[in-house]
């Protein structure tokens, strides 16, 4: 019954968007106020009616309820609860329906916060929103309805994927889809914009919340996602140039580039039409990872439900939107004339670098994407695109940029001089140079990579640091700091979280060190002045899976520093092995243990790998994401927003 | 009897064998750093996107003891990557080759990263010489609900 109502409350839903598509459109374009209000209530509407459906799929994950074919196929009655929730978008078609329900969500708050908004821009925003939500519904209940019944209830379900069985993966989707579908809403923007033919200061300040949000959401997708692969894959890998994984990293890419450029729309009125094709790309993009994912196209560890029909759907749903956005553009981007004028050297020439390098470097993994999908069709050529690929092209961009950035970051807008600011930034340079080049006498072999890393990353930290202080002037009155804008202390946030990860990534890709072997009972063996022992096997029995538990001490001059149990555990219904690597994280490296099968000869296979600054990456990657909300929370945002709320009557509100 | 099925399902895929196995390492140091650098370049045909040193595939398996195989009888590395390709094709090499119009592939970023460049340079430039364009568009109305959203 209560799936029924859900079923019935995703179609209602759908019929609800259709209506919202039409009406406001209209309205806006008769200017007819009756018309276009219609859009506000819709939208809720819409959200709650989803919001009803994605309950009652949940109800029906959480009951166990057999007679639904989709919790048949992805779920088992042993499984823990937390994995019969997740187990809801850890399928093709219950992860369409959190799309769809994040899809209408954003339409929602676009109407609840949208007040200060002008209602003929208001109306058109939310019924672009809708019509891609159309799309959608009419996708999940044409080709991917999650209230399928069984005609005859089996006993139990078949189980999830056990490698999805895992509180990272959990909640990777989720986030990664609050990104992905957050950029619909810039999307809606673009396009209103472009049927209003006007963009101005007010549309990049309406718009930069909006991307900044998804760009957030994005970041800690990605860094869950990546931080799950790091741990679970059982080597310690935490990017594999995968099409799914590039798929996710190009939407980021563009969304960083449209932040960037929505400020120079927002405080000086240029670069104008380039942010309105970028919000188009950036949401295309996102359009084009789901096609990726799910039909089938590129071959992919993430691939789930790789069927032609449902793909060619939803090719057809990117190529209506982002073709026709992009046909508006052609068609109206004459019309937005950039209004300030700048020296060459400046903030806003510095932005306009920042944006040609993100793009340069989405193009870069665009192309390695698809390219052996093109060498296929043109040239009969079957051949792979791989890490090593991207790790050449795409590397250079992001350490130019890196050069760059703390220099871009300080430049004053209008008219700048370099000279000035690199003096401020000479100390900064100074300790960048000495860490690197401490690191390049102290390794060992002759590897860039480490050095040139931690350059970047002093670099960028000292640079943001840099830049804060120069914020307080000569006074040295430092707590003025405290008292300086939010989105000072996001830039700032941000830019060191990039300089942090940059350097995790080098440092963990240019020192890791490895050993395998098979390890012996009480035989203790050594890797990097760690002294390793493995001390028992033990089998084990979890809720729905079966264990193979090793007992590792973990001695540094003598001296036990950590127990590990590293697990290999088998999933009787899945019919598949995981495994799960235990991992003594510490500040500046992990050490990461993995326990194999057991040899004839007696011991075990053992692998052990020392990860330098592996969690500088992911914790570089939440500094990301904190500017970014710290930037969001800043006053000027806030009081945009509540605008509205706070003077109906009076005008304006007291400085 | 459900306790033996359980147990028998656990035998059958506790077998599976992982990625780079401790009997597969050469004893020269030299050679098998070697064997690891050409491997973490090789795909894993029957895996998706995987390279043969982290696959856990038999076949992987197969193409790293085959590697170390040629690097023992002296093979140097584009050798051994040569002897694989002509066997299983240009779609094990993850590193794609700049041959036929893969120089394009390789091409696309750097000459996209010039014109953009260009065209960067070409807008700065005519911003940095244009004169700021008098007011106009904006009604009253809109002008004071800008002026009331842009106050901080």
């Amino acid at each position: 019954m209560i799936t029924e109502l859900g079923h019935f409350a995703l179609i209602l839903a759908a019929l609800v968007a259709c209506v919202q598509a039409v009406v406001p459109m209209i309205g806006a374009h008769k200017r007819w106020p009756g018309w276009m209000a219609v859009a506000e209530p819709a939208a809720t509407a819409q959200f709650l009616l989803v919001l009803i459906s994605f309950a009652a799929l949940t109800h029906a994950f959480v009951t166990s309820d057999f007679s639904l074919r989709l919790v048949v196929m992805n779920s088992h009655s042993a499984k823990p609860m937390l994995y019969k929730i997740s187990g809801v978008w850890g399928n093709h078609e219950g992860s369409m329906l959190l799309w769809v329900m994040i899809l209408s969500l954003f339409g929602a708050l676009a109407a609840w916060f949208g007040g200060n908004l002008p209602p003929t821009l208001r109306a058109r925003v939310l019924g672009v929103q809708a019509m891609v939500g159309v799309a959608f519904f009419a996708f999940i209940l044409m080709t991917s309805n999650p209230f399928l019944r069984m005609a005859v209830p089996p006993f139990d379900g078949q189980d999830l994927n056990p490698l999805l069985q895992d509180p990272g993966l959990a909640f990777h989707p989720p986030f990664l889809y609050l990104g992905y579908v957050g950029l619909s809403i810039c999307f809606s923007f673009a396009v209103a914009a472009l049927i209003e033919g006007r963009v101005d200061a007010a549309w990049g300040r309406w718009v930069r919340p909006w991307t900044l949000l998804s760009w957030v959401f994005l970041t800690i997708g990605i860094a869950l996602g990546s931080w799950w692969a790091y741990y679970e894959l059982g080597w310690g890998g935490f990017w594999f140039w995968d099409p799914v994984e590039n798929a996710s990293f190009m939407p980021w890419l563009l969304a960083a580039a449209l932040l960037h450029s929505a400020i120079v729309v927002e405080k000086r009125e240029a670069l104008k039409s380039w942010t309105i094709l970028l919000a188009i790309l950036a949401f295309g993009f996102s359009l084009m990872g789901t096609f990726i994912v799910r039909s089938g196209l590129l071959t992919s560890v993430h691939a789930f439900a790789t069927d032609p029909e449902r793909g060619v759907f939803i090719l057809a749903i990117l190529v209506i939107f982002t073709g026709g956005a992009l046909t508006l553009f052609a068609a109206r981007a004459g019309a937005m004339q950039a209004k300030g004028v700048f020296g060459v050297v400046s903030r806003e020439s510095a932005l306009v670098a920042n944006n040609i390098l993100l793009a340069v470097a989405c193009f870069v993994v665009f192309v390695g994407t698809l390219w052996p999908l093109v060498a296929e069709m043109l040239f009969a050529r079957k051949l792979s695109v791989g890490a090593p690929f991207f790790n050449m092209a795409f590397t250079p961009f992001m350490v130019i940029l890196g050069l760059l950035l703390p220099i871009g970051a300080m430049l004053s807008w209008k008219r700048a001089k370099v000279g000035r600011v690199m003096r401020q930034l000479a100390p900064a340079l100074g300790l960048a140079i000495a860490v690197a080049g401490l690191f390049w006498t102290i390794q060992t072999g002759r590897s860039l990579l480490g050095p040139v890393g931690l350059f970047l990353g002093t670099w960028l930290v000292a640079g943001a640091i840099t830049d804060l202080l120069s914020r307080i002037g000569k006074s040295r009155d430092y707590s003025r700091l405290l008292r300086l804008p939010r989105a000072d202390w996001g830039k700032a946030v941000a830019h060191g979280g990039l300089g942090i990860c940059m350097a995790g990534i080098a440092g963990l890709m240019a020192w890791q060190q490895e050993d395998i072997r098979v390890a012996e009972l009480n035989q203790p063996f050594e890797l990097g002045g760690y002294e390793f022992e493995l001390l028992g096997v033990e089998r084990v029995r979890g809720p729905n899976y079966f264990s193979t538990m090793g007992e590792v001490a973990v001695r540094q001059d003598g001296e036990e520093i950590a127990h590990l149990y590293p697990e290999k555990r088998e999933y009787p219904v899945a019919k598949m092995p995981t495994t799960e690597a235990a991992i003594d994280y510490r500040f500046l490296r992990d050490l990461y243990v993995v326990i194999g099968d057991p040899q004839s000869g007696g011991g075990w296979t053992m692998r052990v790998y020392i990860k330098p600054l592996a969690n500088w990456i992911w914790g570089g990657c939440i500094l990301m994401a904190l500017g970014g909300l710290l930037s969001l929370s800043d006053r000027r945002f806030r009081v945009a927003a509540g605008a509205r709320k706070a003077t109906p009557a009076k005008g304006v509100p007291a400085e | 009897m459900m306790r033996s099925v359980l147990a028998l399902a656990f035998v059958l895929i506790a077998t599976l064998a992982q990625a780079v196995q401790p009997d597969e390492i050469l004893d020269d140091a030299a050679l098998e750093a070697r064997a690891r650098e050409i491997s973490q370049g090789l795909r894993c045909l029957v895996c998706q996107n995987e390279n043969i040193d982290d696959s856990n595939a038999s076949l992987a398996r197969d193409l790293r003891l085959l590697v170390r195989e040629r690097l023992v009888e002296g093979d140097s590395n584009d050798e051994a990557v040569a002897y694989i390709v002509d066997r299983y094709g240009e779609y094990v090499l993850l590193k794609p080759t700049t041959g036929g119009w893969n120089w394009l592939l390789w091409a696309a970023g750097p000459l996209l990263f010039v014109f953009a460049l260009l065209t960067g340079a070409l807008y700065i430039r005519g911003r940095s010489r244009a004169a700021a364009p008098a007011e106009a568009g904006l009604s009253d109305d809109e002008k004071a609900r800008l002026e009331q959203i842009l106050r901080e």
